[in-house]
């Protein structure tokens, strides 16, 4: 009671967010864990907060002699993250639910719920940094590249910021395995989560065929000369850039170059015809809360794991700009996201159109 | 990192008291034999079991035959339901079974697996909404086939005390065997069974500053029922399994405390609960009690707060620092309004808003201010956020 801080920790049973949590406890904050209740497939487990794993996530909270409460988030999570996905598939387009996972769930449902039950900060288990300059909240990559998270929260805003510890920010991801054995946390050789916790053992093509996603049907497989190649399985089960499993195949290889929802082709080519380095970006957030000036240069990252190359972006109109890159990109993909730095600083992105 | 707490969920459990503990500590180590052993270390164990029983007895009302020990309330319950209504089917082919739809788990899933499995045909008395039951609905509900009725004394969710004398007594002129499930009432309520003349009473001891894991069953000479739980003779051959010595002696010095000082603690307790109920509905907006207002367990508020998730509310209220529970206590945090609030007619926009505050012996002036003064704040907050 009375005027100390207490920091809710997003807790998963997974090694990240436990660690996390143990740092906060040696530094003597008042900690208090938070799990989040997701939605899953009815006839899957969801892989990020089965039984298991909160069974796990309770008892490292009590290792760390720390309250720990579970929160339902079902409905908003089938709403924003799973309802997204079927949508954004349904339109040809490859959404990202991990990150509005993160707008939606992460730092809104759970933040506005972690502040309305007493808490003053939320931490996650994040790779990023938070650096504090100029009156202003700046994130920043991970020291540990590799494990960097930035991309995914780069809908964070002042107040967010100003709320919110990533106690990982500085760690690399061999040092938390580390310190999970140290202090003999039941995490410590847990594998990290790996694609979406929502469609448990399945691989997505099923899910969204299951789910009755209003996904395009079978249709032509076409090179850019218009020659019909094959016959594609539906555009949601192709991601632009891939290479394996499209069933087709010429002298060379052939890669997924475009999808086009409006003649339900699937346009092929070889490696020299993939790529693009103009793209558009709508429903831009800034970190910084302003908009830039007419005209930047920054790095910009066009998928979670993807290189940084620099670009010119031009401001076309209020959260919405023109990307040249130094460089052509072979997975430019509408729907996922664009997000820009400026050497280590996330500066915000939004959602990529072609 | 400390924190600080003030327990205010006393209907949940009590901490057991110091001489209880006392009273129990020689017979885990010292006085260890099996009461059902010949020589004289079996003989020191058992004496002290017939000793509890005679002194439960006492407190009771009735003769030392008509106690037996069980593991817990709830074992108590589904002892009395399970063996009343098995030998009643099988003796004269009784299946009725009368209960009302607000009784604790123990009584309401007890009584629906006897209909789901076991061939009974339920039948739910109505309720008022305070959630109890009128002598005239039990008298014309009661039929020649009743196997058993059972209605519980105070409830565990609302607090609302039943007419047990007055509803046990309309069966014992029909002659249909009557238990009432008295595991939240006993810490605070006569349980003279004599008086009250019912026929079968359940009780368990973590509720009156006892230890978890023991309970008592009272049936009335007379009363017939079969075992449920086989093996060993113990108990009259009704309750199968090695006796648990120190918990019972435990359990009848919690009991004898208890009964003893009832009216200096429900003095105490009341006292601090109307200071809840009073500030509560002066200074909270859109809140109701549940359960009946005058009369409930002395030490027992709740209450209904209008477009408030209660798990949340529970959350909040103990990272502040303080202990409370609800009707629909879910670890999971899955939402669902609690049974007997929807049985009393609540709409769920209140019902998930449920909170149970109930005082205990250790409770003080200072703790109940410290609660009232973070009360509202929690709830506004919570409102805001979710309004």
């Amino acid at each position: 009671m009375g005027d100390q801080r207490i920091i809710a920790i997003a807790m998963s049973g997974g090694v990240d967010s436990s660690v996390a949590a143990s740092l906060l406890v040696e530094q003597g904050e008042k900690v208090i864990g938070l799990m989040l209740r997701l939605w899953s497939d009815p006839n899957q487990p969801n892989r990020c907060c089965s039984p298991h794993d909160m069974t796990i996530a309770r008892q490292v909270a009590s290792q760390l002699d720390i309250p720990f409460y579970t929160l339902d988030a079902q409905e908003v999570f089938k709403h924003h993250v799973v309802d997204y996905f079927i949508e954004g598939y349904s339109q040809g387009i490859t959404p990202n639910p991990c990150i509005e996972c993160n707008r939606h769930i992460r730092w809104n449902f759970l933040y506005q719920n972690a502040l309305a039950l007493g808490a003053t900060h939320l931490a996650t288990g994040h790779y990023a940094r938070i650096a504090f300059s100029d009156n202003h909240y700046h994130l920043l990559r991970a020291i540990d590249h590799h494990k960097d998270q930035s991309y995914v929260l780069h809908m964070m805003d002042q107040d967010r910021l100003a709320h919110a510890i990533f106690p990982l920010g500085h760690l690399s991801k061999s040092e938390v395995r580390r310190r999970a054995r140290l202090r003999s946390l039941p995490v410590a050789d847990r594998q990290d989560s790996q694609d979406l916790c929502f469609i448990g053992y399945l691989d997505y093509h099923h899910f969204l065929l299951e789910h009755r996603a209003p996904i395009s049907p079978p249709g032509p497989i076409v090179d850019i000369d218009g020659n019909r190649l094959g016959t594609h399985k539906g555009l949601a089960a192709y991601t632009i850039g891939q290479r394996k499993g499209i069933g087709v195949s010429k002298p060379y290889p052939l890669y997924v170059i475009q999808k086009e929802p409006s003649r339900n082709a699937l346009l092929v080519g070889s490696k020299e015809q993939l790529g693009r380095d103009t793209f558009m970006v709508d429903q831009i957030h800034w970190i910084d809360g302003s908009e830039p000036d007419q005209h930047i240069q920054v790095q910009v990252q066009v998928r979670y794991k993807s290189p940084e190359i620099v670009s010119e972006v031009k401001l076309i109109e209020s959260e919405k700009v023109f990307v040249r890159l130094e460089s052509p990109l072979p997975d430019v993909t509408p729907g996922q996201f664009a997000v820009f730095y400026n050497g280590e600083e996330c500066l915000g992105g939004g959602v990529i159109l072609l | 990192m400390m924190w600080d707490g003030i327990y205010l969920d006393y209907a949940a459990t009590t901490p057991v008291d110091q001489r209880v503990l006392e009273a129990m500590l020689p017979y885990f180590r010292e006085t260890f034999g099996n009461p059902s052993s010949i020589h004289r270390w079996g003989q020191k164990s058992e004496a002290a079991v017939e000793q509890a029983r005679n002194k439960i007895a006492q407190l009771m009302g009735c003769s030392a035959s008509e106690i037996l020990f069980t593991s817990c309330g709830s074992e108590s319950d589904n002892f009395a339901l399970r063996g009343v209504a098995y030998h009643a089917l099988k003796s004269r082919g009784a299946r009725h079974i009368l209960i009302p739809p607000v009784e604790h788990h123990a009584v309401l899933r007890t009584a629906q697996d006897l209909a789901e499995n076991h061939g009974f045909d339920l039948e739910y008395l109505p309720i008022d909404p305070f959630g109890s039951v009128s002598a005239e609905d039990l008298e014309s509900r009661i039929r020649s086939d009743t196997a058993i009725v059972s209605i519980m004394y105070a409830n565990n969710e609302i607090g609302t005390i039943n007419p047990i004398q007055e509803l046990a007594a309309i069966c014992r002129a029909k002659n249909v065997p009557f238990h009432t499930d008295a595991v939240q009432a006993a810490s605070q309520l006569s349980i003279d069974v004599k008086s009250l003349d019912v026929d079968l009473m359940s009780i368990g001891a973590h509720k009156f500053y006892g230890p978890k894991g023991v309970g008592a069953l009272y049936v009335r000479s007379g009363v017939d029922l079969l075992s449920i739980q086989t093996g060993g003779s113990q108990e009259a051959a009704l309750r199968a399994g090695t006796h648990n010595v120190p918990l019972i002696v435990g359990m009848a010095k919690a009991l004898e405390i208890t009964v003893m000082d009832r009216e200096v603690f429900n003095q105490h307790y009341q006292h601090l609960r109307d200071q809840i109920f009073s500030f509560v509905q002066r200074h909270i907006p859109d809140v109701h009690i549940s359960g009946h207002p005058q009369m409930r367990l002395p030490n027992h508020a709740s209450f209904v707060f209008k477009g408030i998730d209660g798990n949340q509310l529970l959350i909040a209220l103990d990272i502040a620092g303080i202990g409370c529970s609800s009707g629909s206590a879910c670890k999971t945090g899955n939402p669902e309004p609690s049974d007997v609030l929807k049985a009393i007619g609540i709409e769920d926009e209140w019902a998930l808003g449920s909170l149970r505050v109930t005082v205990g012996r250790q409770t003080t002036q200072g703790d109940i201010d410290t609660f009232l003064e973070v009360l509202p704040d929690i709830i506004l907050k919570l409102r805001r956020t979710h309004g």
